[in-house]
């Protein structure tokens, strides 16, 4: 089915589920309740799971496969979101033309920026690509700023001509959509204490992710992933097998370069401005930090790598002292306050440390991320169901 | 005039004259031992040839080309493989995948975007990896990832990896080295067999018993020159080369 194997097959059809119920599944405690701080599935949290999903599935298409490390790709993230906001300036608030534009101009900038960099490998690619970045970055701020608007950042305003839309006169500023559709949208459904939010802008990122997911699961399992792999395990083997690997890499890095200009089209199109700072190299590290959190070369991992972030990012960053106080206030008032005290470091502002932390143990114990780690242990447990039933096991990871 | 003519090639290593006015010369469908003592230059020849090195002056001539100032991609697209002395191969992959790239290598050339097509849609290419291995006796291991294999297997794999792309010149740097008796006489049948495709090799060997089982013609290789050539039953007993390398091995 879909021209994917049969644990492909798998592997997608669980991260369809997962995407299409994420209101469901990230809302599993009632409103009000005290876990509810923990509840992930509001609108613009659920947007940014997908496209920091998008993303990072992106980036594992170079890195992943080829082992080319890049610390430069939030560069064309931000191209893509000011690709995007121009596009709702002058043209019009539809975000199709936006995503258009922002893929083939994120593919653009990248098999410049690719092409240079690609002439080195290791550790002078990843500083390459971190230079340019940086350079794209100072850009945006100073030489661009008719561009880029610099550090107030690309907005859209009531004066812009958008050619495509009907002149606007109420007053407000128009916001983006899909032919009606508005992305800020959002039915909710409340069953008992729950409050489930269903938002246009989700959904269609949604959809859109699991297309990126689908087309790299391909990418993955084709001829040219393949030699995307020989690149990684032995370039120099390939070499002296007839193949130059420069544009398999090149044609890998524009790949991923237009995957993350779709997640910056899309991040636009949820919310129509676009700054400098989604290019500063601390972009660029979090993908890196995604993928192999998750599991560099793993289908599933990028996914799960930016989940696992962002979720510790918005949940973890809104723990705060009150909220501290209010889970320990059974606790006589000393034994509270030694509480507090010991978790305040890890909470709210700390979240860094908390996530700096779990990314050591799992570098450290889990070298191949999460995707390893879920992997042993299915397998683990499948062997221990063996000795009872003696049932055959498949040899290949369900990665 | 043979399939690869080596004409005055010099090599230098800062003051190491490793290849020095090297003149060679290969007949087409013949099998050519190479012989020398350790650090003869013999592996520095190879890398001459295709690409890995380049030599400071001389020629080296393909089939009526020339070899020097082509990148090793295209020294391999016009037909020579080459096994090296450490294994290179694809150590991440499955043994079916490290057969299966130079396959498609040869079938596509230097580059395509394939990305639509799965490699097991591709039977052909799959079906003619799978008789590889067969040949060289890895098909019941195919899925295994080749990093694990034995020192052996390694080299009879890269062996396979160059077979499946019928090259016309075959380089083997010491295609038996570290191997068991048992195992080096496998990969003589294994040589002779494949000798029947009529592919032109380049054999260096310390290995005495190999060599006299496969070489239809010997040269031998001393600090960077060929100091005798000739058929095996010749060079077997000319003095020079006794006294040069093979000592009173022979004797
Ligand atoms: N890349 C290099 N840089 C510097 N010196 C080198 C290099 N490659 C080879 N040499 C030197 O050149 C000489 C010839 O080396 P080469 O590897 O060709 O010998 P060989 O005949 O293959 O020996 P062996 O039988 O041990 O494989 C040696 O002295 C070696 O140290
Ligand atoms: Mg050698």
């Amino acid at each position: 089915m879909l021209k994917l194997g049969k644990n492909d097959l798998g592997v997608f059809g669980f991260v369809v589920a997962i995407t299409l119920l994420a209101p469901f599944l990230m809302n599993p405690f009632p409103e009000g309740s005290a876990l509810a701080q923990f509840n992930a599935g509001y609108p613009d949290l659920m947007q940014r799971f997908v496209i920091f999903g998008i993303f990072a599935i992106g980036f594992n298409i170079l890195f992943g496969l080829t082992g080319y490390l890049s610390f430069g790709h939030a560069a064309f993230l931000g191209v893509g979101s000011y690709a995007a906001v121009w596009m709702f300036k002058l043209l019009t608030m539809n975000i199709i033309p936006a995503i258009i534009l922002a893929v083939l101009i994120s593919g653009l900038f990248a098999l410049v920026i690719g092409y240079v960099s690609l002439r080195r490998s290791g550790i002078y690619f990843s500083i390459l690509t971190l230079a340019f970045a940086q350079m794209s970055f100072s850009l945006a701020y100073s030489v661009l700023t008719p561009i880029t608007n610099g550090e107030t950042g690309l907005q859209i305003t009531l004066n812009d001509p958008r050619v495509l839309d009907t002149v606007n006169t109420t007053g407000n500023l128009p916001v983006t959509g899909l032919f009606g559709l508005e992305m800020r949208d959002t039915a909710t459904l409340e069953i008992a204490g729950w409050a489930f939010q269903f938002n246009v802008g989700f959904y269609v990122s949604a959809l859109i992710m699991l297309a990126a997911f689908y087309l790299s699961i391909r990418v993955f399992r084709s001829p040219f992933g393949l030699m995307l792999r020989a690149i990684k395990t032995n370039q120099n083997r390939l070499n002296y097998t007839g193949l130059n690997s420069r544009p398999y890499t090149l044609a890998a890095f524009v790949i991923s370069g237009m995957y993350a200009g779709l997640a910056g089209g899309l991040m636009a199109s949820m919310d129509p401005l676009a700054g400098a700072e989604r290019m500063q190299w601390t972009a660029s590290g979090e993908v890196v930090l995604m993928t192999i959190l998750g599991g560099a070369g793993t289908l599933l991992g990028p996914i799960l790598g930016a989940g696992f972030i962002k979720y510790f990012e918005n949940i973890f960053s809104k723990i705060n002292d009150n909220v501290l106080h209010g889970w320990f206030n059974f606790m006589p008032d000393f034994m509270e306050n030694v509480m507090v005290t010991i978790i305040h470091p890890f909470v709210g502002k700390g979240w860094h440390l908390t996530l700096g932390l779990l990314f050591m143990i799992i570098v450290i114990f889990l070298p191949g991320g999460l995707v390893d780690g879920g992997t042993r242990l299915w397998k683990r447990l499948l062997t221990r169901k063996q000795d009872n039933s003696s049932s055959v096991v498949a040899t290949t990871p369900a990665k | 005039m043979g399939i690869l003519e080596v004409t005055n090639v010099n090599k230098r290593f800062g003051g190491l004259r490793a290849l020095h006015d090297l003149n060679l010369s290969v007949d087409e469908g013949t099998v050519h031992a190479i012989i020398g003592p350790n650090g003869a230059g013999k592996s520095t020849m190879l890398n001459c040839f295709v690409g890995r090195l380049i030599p400071d002056s001389g020629s080296v001539m393909f089939n009526g080309a020339s070899l020097l100032g082509l990148k090793p991609h295209e020294i391999n697209q016009t037909g020579v493989a080459r096994v090296f002395q450490t294994p290179e191969i694809f150590g991440d992959l499955s043994l079916l995948d490290n057969v299966v790239i130079p396959a498609l290598a040869k079938h596509d050339g230097a580059f395509k975007l394939n990305a639509w097509q799965r490699v097991t849609s591709r039977l052909e290419i799959r079906e003619e990896a799978e008789h590889i291995l067969e040949v060289v006796g890895l098909i019941e291991q195919k899925a295994t990832i080749c990093s694990s294999l034995s020192r052996g297997d390694k080299r009879r794999l890269e062996l396979a990896m160059c077979l499946i792309q019928h090259p016309k010149l075959l380089l083997l740097d010491e295609p038996t080295a570290g191997m068991s008796r048992a195992d080096t006489n496998n990969t003589i049948d294994l040589l002779k067999k494949i000798g029947e495709r009529g592919i032109t090799k380049i054999i260096i060997e310390h290995d005495m018993h190999v060599v006299f089982s496969l070489a239809t013609k010997i040269s031998v290789l001393a600090q960077g020159t060929i100091i005798a050539q000739g058929p095996p039953e010749e060079i077997k007993g000319d003095p020079r080369v006794i006294e040069a390398y093979l000592g009173g091995e022979l004797g």
